[in-house]
This record gives structure tokens, C-alpha cells and sequence, in this order.
């Protein structure tokens, strides 16, 4: 059906085909990223199931679930949320559908190859910009600037006076996401060495987080809870505060990944005190989200979207409170390199932002397909799942983390930390396996919603109807 | 709709994104261009080559086109024995010359001057091959070392030097590096102690010029095993490497890394194949306790991954 649209004219594609083929893939590369987190976590926990094979060997496979779950799942649900909050912010159509299309095809190809690709051990060798050069390109110039030619084109045509703050976020990310990737592959593209690469890559994988992850899906709860809940968001200003201190610190502290490395004494101290003024953008953003959900908390247990949503802003409080301090000289010492700094990634990508973009997406579904949610009971099963999955890897990764770091400064050999955190292994890929899970389950669901949910009617919000499984 | 606010904030996002690429990126830009090669970062440069990772001359990332560190006690063109036994590395013909050879800038002031003048590195030819070592110097008083191209101050050609080395004292440190690599090692490994109490466990944090003329760096974010910039001197025994990497649980029961034995390839030192099947079998039967000793490990052959692997290891991680 793809291929049919891929070569249709536009005006014959009918509105929302983007928003669909994107949300089922992002759903698709989620339970392919925590597949293989739950496997990888596993090798982990017990390193001698299956062996004798690079295919399945630790070091070939780590990097694929990252970024099946970063370029798949997480920005992919980004695409989606993009394909129908911008045109619905602006009263208008989205401008190409089909750019719309060809996008979410050429992103499922390029990333397919260049996991791929990584799986045989064909890297750069740099964490986070670990895919090769010319797949960087085509992640430039095949996703990216299609993806922002029809939001900037969307946002231009719109046909309401102001632009609200989901699409300053929106517009001004992908600017900035194709900017950082632009800088951030340089070394490879240029053979840039040294330290100037360690410094650079670290650069591009911060900025990531900060002026991509973060930030986008920080606009999709400035959508999602007001149109679920029928408040108006609390306060405009305070999501412009949130956005402008979001481009003016959070693109700033990226050496603060490389505080024991040689770098500049002065750099890594500026990075240090942005690193703490990240919490203005995030106390903004999370007052913001959480006073709009004034006299409409009985949505966070009734709703399922809105239940979504609500968990991942308020997991973005411990997020931040920990973001913010942990970077500091003061606390790094203690932290870095341990399991509690993967406690924290996967606290910012598997907690705050996977949640609100769950959300999103099945809010996004259902409102495209114009069918309601197949089954409330999975649903829930999915909710429940992946919070309680989530919460055992955190939590035990954390304490794993702490183990670790008292182990690094009273120099216990290290062997005996390896031991000391076997439980906590065991525990992680536990966690890990209930919310790929979850997942499945999900993805099972919404399959049943496109082709038996009840259908809504014209004018209504899926949200509005009664479920009937 | 005379007031455009997207152009307004696009302007603003523009100026406000530009003054702080300005501060993180063209700030630093200065002192990294200061840091001065020391030792550590000539060596590493000299030894890994242009860039470890997908390359022209190595799209598959296997170790393709790197040059071949030799341990030379004697002189290649003279025969006359050379005590203490020097460093050289060793540029086939086509091989990429590291980056410093050809941007003499990266090298830092002093070690420029001294390896473009004494050290003649501008006359080696990339089509032709080159050997070259680091040799110490004296400039504005201060010592520094600096890069010798041997093929023209001493006449010492890529042939002779790998004929004179060996096998026994070749080292393919920058093959290793690329299996490091590809292999994920990095990914629970580091190569950086920190400043604060690490160091005396897992020995000295780098310094600046530690790093001129490497890519990748590697340092690695999520240590899920001991730093390893300096497990060369800790333990330096080849025979424990090979068992440790062919199957970790033999050497140290706790251990969570992954077996490498696939590094070994098909057939041993010997040309006898291996069967890694075979041997898991055996190990499970040491484990139930029907056995007293664990298989044998095979001797890695001289063209295999892990023989790579482990030259990096005992090479340069000291």
C-alpha cells in the first residue's frame, strides 16, 4: 500500500497515510529495539547463552539496539506526532503528504541498512554516531531535510496567526537535530583526530538528547494534555521560557560526558554550571504540563493516553533533578562510567521520553484511523508492563550503579563489583523483557484497532468514546 | 498577517544556537590545536594509521591497509644490532600514512618543526612505503620527541624491516585496534582512568597530546569492566590473553565477557581446524566435573583476528 502512495499524486493520498505508516513503524522499531535490549541484557546477565558467533556476540549487538530504539522507535514517533500535530496547530492540510511518505520509506530503508550494517561489526567507532558516513548522509539528506521542508512548509501555510509552542519546538529541532549531525559526523567525513573527535562526538551525542529527544517530546505533551484533557495550557510564557532556555543552555554543556578526559579546564566548569541551568527549561516545562492538568486528575487513571503522558512528565522530574546535578564535578567522580549513568539514559529515553510519545502515538492512531482503541485490557496490560518493567531496570541499575561507584573509589578489584552486581543484571533484563513485552502486546493491539476498532464518527475525539472490549 | 513570527524566531534560534556553537566549538578549537604529541600520541598515530573504522581503504573494517609495528633489535640495512631494541612502523607500499605525516600541524609546536626537519617525514612517499620511528630531540631546550623517517635517514625500506623483525617480533597494532572496534569492545571497557582515585588501580588518566592523530578515541561512557589504558602492565603474559579472550571463564571464574572464540578463525597456528562446538562440549564436561583439566586452547594462527587483537593489547595498552 506504501508503494501505491509513493507514486500517486498528492492530492490523491488521503490525509493522515503519513501519520499511519509512520506510527506503525515506530511501534515496529520499539519492539525490535527492546528485543534486542532484552537479549543484550541477558548476555549480561548470563554471558555463556550463545556463544561461538559474532552475530550474537555482546559487542555486535548493543549499539543496534540503541539506535533501533533512537532513530527507530523514539524519532520515528517523533515523525509521526509531526505528520498530524503541525497540520492540526495550524488548521491546514500537511503539506505533502507524499514527501510525507517517501520519508518514513526511505528512513525504514536507510535504517534498516545501517543497523545492518552495524550488526556485522561495519562501525565508525564513535558511541552514538556509530552508523558509517554515507548512512549519516542519507539520515541528512533523506529523512531529515524532508521531514523539515514539510513541517517549516506546514507551519508557513498554516492559517491561524500565532504558532503554538509545539511547533516552534517541532520547526526549530529539526533544525538544530540536522545541524548537530552535520557537526557531529565531521570528524569522519573530514578525518578529524584526537580529541577534537572524542570532544566532537560526545557533542553530537548530547545535542541529541538535548536539542532532539528531549525537547520534541516536551512539545508533544504541550499537545497532547490539553487536547486530551479540554484545559488550555496553563501558561504560554512559561513554554516560551522553556523553549528559549532550552536553545540557550541546553546546546551548551556537551563536555560535560568527558569530565576525567584532557579537555580544557574552563570548558568542562561552563559546561558544568549550563548543565545545572538545564533545570530552568525542565522545571518550566514540567509546572507547565502539570498545572494544566488542573481539575482533570480523574483523566490520569481513566484515560489511558492521558495516563501515558502524566507518567513520563513526571518521570521527567527525577530525570532532571538527577541531569542536572549529576554532571557536576561534585557527583560525577562518584557516577561516571557506572550503571547508574545507564540508569539515567534509559530514565530520559525509556521513561520520560518513551511515555510521552506512547501517548502520542496512540492518541495519533486512533485520531488518523478514525477507529477507537481496539481493547482497553491490553492497553493497560501495555501500561502496566512497561511501568513495571521500566521501574525494576531503573531501580536496579541505580543500586548497580551505586555498587559500582563506591567499588571504582575504595578501590575494590574489580571482579568483586562483577559479582556484587550480578543480581542487579538478572533484575535488568527482568525489567527489560516485561516492557519489549508490552510491546508486543501493543503492537498487536493497534493491528487489531486499524482493521476492528469501532469507528469514530466525524467531528469526535476517540477519546470521547466509549470502549467496547 | 503583517507580523511573521516564524521569521522572527527563526532568527532568534539561529543567533542564540550560533553564539553557543561558537562557545563549544570554535572555543575549544584553540587549545586543542596547542596540545604538543607526546610519546603516547606519536606511537598511537604512527601505529594505527590514517583512521580505524569504515574507510576507503577498509570498507569492510577489518583491519584492511594498516601499517605493522615491528620490534627491531637489529638494523634492516646495515645488519648491526641495536641495543635497546627500537619502535618502527612500518608502511607497506599504499598503506595511508597517519594523519600528523601529512597535516604536520597536528603534531604540535616543536614536534612539527623537529620531525619536518631532522626527521624528514615530508620526503616519505605514500606509493613507495615508508618506516618510520620517534626518536627524542632537543628543541628550545626542552626534550621532545619527534618522528624519524627512517626510509630516508637511515635507508631502512618496509621490506627489509618486516624481514629482519619476523614473526615473532611483528605486532599488527593497528588491525588489533579495528578488532577492538568492531568487536564492541568499548563498550564495557574504557580507555581513560579518571583524575580522582581511579588512577591507582587502573594506572595514569592521558594527557593532551596523548591523542593527536587518533580516530576513533574510543574513550568508551559504560564501564562494565576495568579500564584497560594500561592492562599491559598489569599483566603482560600472551598465554593468559589467549585463554582469557578464547574463553574468560577459564582464567577468572566471575568474569561476565563474552567468549571471542570466533576471532580464531577456522584452523589453529598449525593449520589443524578448529571446532568450537567440540570444545564448548569438553568445557561443559570440566564444568559437571568428568573432566580434570579444560580443554586446550587452540594457538591463534598467525593471520587470525584475535593474534591482532592481542599484538594491541601487549603492545599498546602498557
Amino acid at each position: 500500500m506504501l508503494m501505491k502512495y509513493l507514486f500517486a499524486k498528492n492530492d490523491e493520498i488521503p490525509a493522515g497515510s503519513a501519520t499511519i505508516f509512520f506510527g506503525f513503524s515506530s511501534i515496529f522499531w520499539f519492539v525490535v529495539g527492546t528485543g534486542l535490549g532484552s537479549f543484550n541484557a541477558a548476555k549480561l546477565a548470563f554471558p555463556d547463552w550463545v556463544t561461538g558467533t559474532e552475530l550474537f556476540a555482546f559487542g555486535h549487538m548493543r549499539q543496534v539496539h540503541v539506535l533501533a530504539v533512537i532513530v527507530g522507535w523514539i524519532s520515528m514517533a517523533f515523525g509521526m506526532t509531526m505528520m498530524y500535530m503541525t497540520p492540526a496547530l495550524g488548521n491546514t492540510r500537511l503539506w505533502s503528504e507524499k514527501l510525507g511518505l517517501w520519508t518514513v520509506f526511505l528512513w525504514n530503508v536507510g535504517l534498516s541498512l545501517g543497523l545492518i550494517l552495524l550488526w556485522m561489526g561495519i562501525t565508525s567507532g564513535r558511541e552514538y554516531s556509530d552508523l558509517i558516513w554515507p548512512i549519516d548522509l542519507v539520515v541528512i539528506f533523506g529523512v531529515l531535510v524532508p521531514l523539515g521542508i514539510n513541517v517549516w512548509m506546514t507551519i508557513a501555510h498554516r492559517k491561524t496567526q500565532g504558532i503554538y509552542i509545539t511547533n516552534w519546538f517541532f520547526g526549530a529541532c529539526i533544525f538544530m537535530v540536522t545541524i548537530t549531525i552535520l557537526v557531529g559526523q565531521s570528524p569522519e567525513i573530514f578525518n578529524l583526530t584526537g580529541l577534537t573527535e572524542a570532544y566532537l562526538t560526545f557533542w553530537h551525542a548530547h545535542n541529541l538528547l538535548g536539542l532532539w529527544i528531549t525537547p520534541v517530546a516536551a512539545g508533544i505533551a504541550y499537545y497532547t494534555i490539553p487536547k486530551l484533557t479540554g484545559n488550555p495550557l496553563y501558561s504560554h510564557r512559561i513554554g516560551h521560557l522553556h523553549f528559549w532556555a532550552i536553545i540557550a543552555f541546553y546546546s551548551t554543556p556537551a563536555s560535560h560526558h568527558l569530565m576525567s578526559a584532557p579537555l580544557p579546564e574552563w570548558l568542562k566548569s561552563f559546561a558544568s554550571v549550563e548543565g545545572v541551568l538545564i533545570l530552568i527549561p525542565a522545571v518550566a516545562f514540567v509546572a507547565n504540563i502539570l498545572l494544566t492538568m488542573k481539575g482533570k486528575w480523574s483523566l490520569f487513571v481513566e484515560n489511558l493516553e492521558t495516563k501515558f503522558s502524566i507518567t513520563g512528565v513526571l518521570l521527567a522530574i527525577p530525570l532532571n533533578m538527577q541531569g542536572g546535578f549529576q554532571q557536576t564535578r561534585a557527583i560525577n567522580w562518584y557516577v561516571h562510567g557506572t550503571g547508574w549513568i545507564v540508569a539515567h539514559a534509559h530514565l530520559a529515553l525509556l521513561g520520560m521520553s518513551s511515555f510521552l510519545e506512547a501517548a502520542a502515538v496512540y492518541f495519533g492512531l486512533q485520531q488518523m484511523l478514525r477507529r477507537k482503541l481496539y481493547s482497553l485490557t491490553l492497553g493497560n496490560l501495555h501500561y502496566w508492563f512497561f511501568i513495571i518493567g521500566f521501574c525494576i531496570y531503573w531501580i536496579s541499575m541505580t543500586i548497580a550503579g551505586l555498587i559500582q561507584g563506591a567499588g571504582k573509589i575504595y578501590e575494590v578489584p574489580y571482579i568483586d563489583v562483577v559479582v556484587a552486581e550480578h543480581p542487579y543484571m538478572i533484575a535488568r533484563w527482568v525489567g527489560g523483557t516485561m516492557v519489549f513485552t508490552g510491546n508486543v502486546v501493543w503492537l498487536y493491539n493497534m493491528w487489531m484497532t486499524a482493521r476492528e476498532g469501532t469507528l469514530v464518527p466525524e467531528g469526535r475525539y476517540p477519546h470521547e468514546l466509549a470502549y467496547e472490549r | 498577517m503583517a507580523f511573521r513570527q516564524h521569521k522572527l524566531g527563526a532568527a532568534g534560534v539561529g543567533l542564540m544556537l550560533g553564539f553557543s556553537m561558537m562557545i563549544t566549538l570554535f572555543g575549544p578549537s584553540n587549545d586543542f590545536r596547542s596540545g604538543v604529541s607526546t610519546w603516547v600520541g606519536l606511537d598511537k598515530q604512527l601505529s594505527l594509521g590514517r583512521l580505524i573504522g569504515f574507510s576507503y581503504e577498509d570498507p569492510t573494517v577489518s583491519g584492511e591497509g594498516k601499517p605493522i609495528t615491528v620490534i627491531l633489535d637489529k638494523d634492516p640495512k646495515t645488519g648491526a644490532a641495536i641495543d635497546p631494541p627500537v619502535r618502527a612502523y612500518v608502511y607497506k607500499a599504499g598503506t595511508k600514512f597517519s594523519p600528523g605525516i601529512n597535516h604536520n600541524e597536528l603534531l604540535g609546536p616543536g614536534v612539527e618543526e623537529l620531525s619536518t626537519g631532522i626527521g624528514k617525514i615530508g620526503s616519505a612517499s605514500m606509493s613507495s612505503g615508508a618506516v618510520f620511528t620517534v626518536s627524542k630531540g632537543e628543541f628550545n631546550g626542552e626534550e621532545v620527541d619527534y618522528i624519524e623517517n627512517t626510509t630516508a635517514t637511515r635507508g631502512w625500506t618496509p621490506d627489509a624491516a618486516l624481514r629482519t623483525a619476523g614473526d615473532e617480533n611483528t605486532r599488527y597494532v593497528g588491525k588489533g585496534k579495528t578488532i577492538y572496534i568492531t568487536e564492541g569492545c568499548w563498550w564495557c571497557h574504557t580507555l581513560l582512568p579518571e583524575q580522582t582515585q581511579d588512577w591507582q588501580a587502573f594506572g595514569a588518566p592521558p594527557f593532551l597530546g596523548d591523542f593527536n592523530g587518533e580516530m576513533p578515541t574510543a574513550f568508551g561512557s559504560d564501564r562494565k569492566a576495568p579500564d584497560i589504558l594500561h592492562v599491559a602492565a598489569r599483566n603482560s603474559s600472551r598465554e593468559w590473553m589467549t585463554m582469557h579472550f578464547f574463553n574468560p571463564r577459564l582464567v577468572q571464574p566471575n568474569s561476565i565477557m563474552p567468549r571471542f572464540n570466533y576471532l580464531w578463525g577456522r584452523t589453529d597456528i598449525n593449520g589443524n581446524p578448529i571446532d568450537i562446538k567440540a570444545w564448548s562440549k569438553e568445557y561443559d564436561e570440566y564444568l559437571a566435573g568428568n573432566r580434570i583439566y579444560p580443554p586446550e586452547v587452540p594457538e591463534p594462527a598467525r593471520d587470525s583476528e584475535v593474534r591482532a587483537l592481542i599484538d594491541w593489547v601487549l603492545t599498546s595498552l602498557k
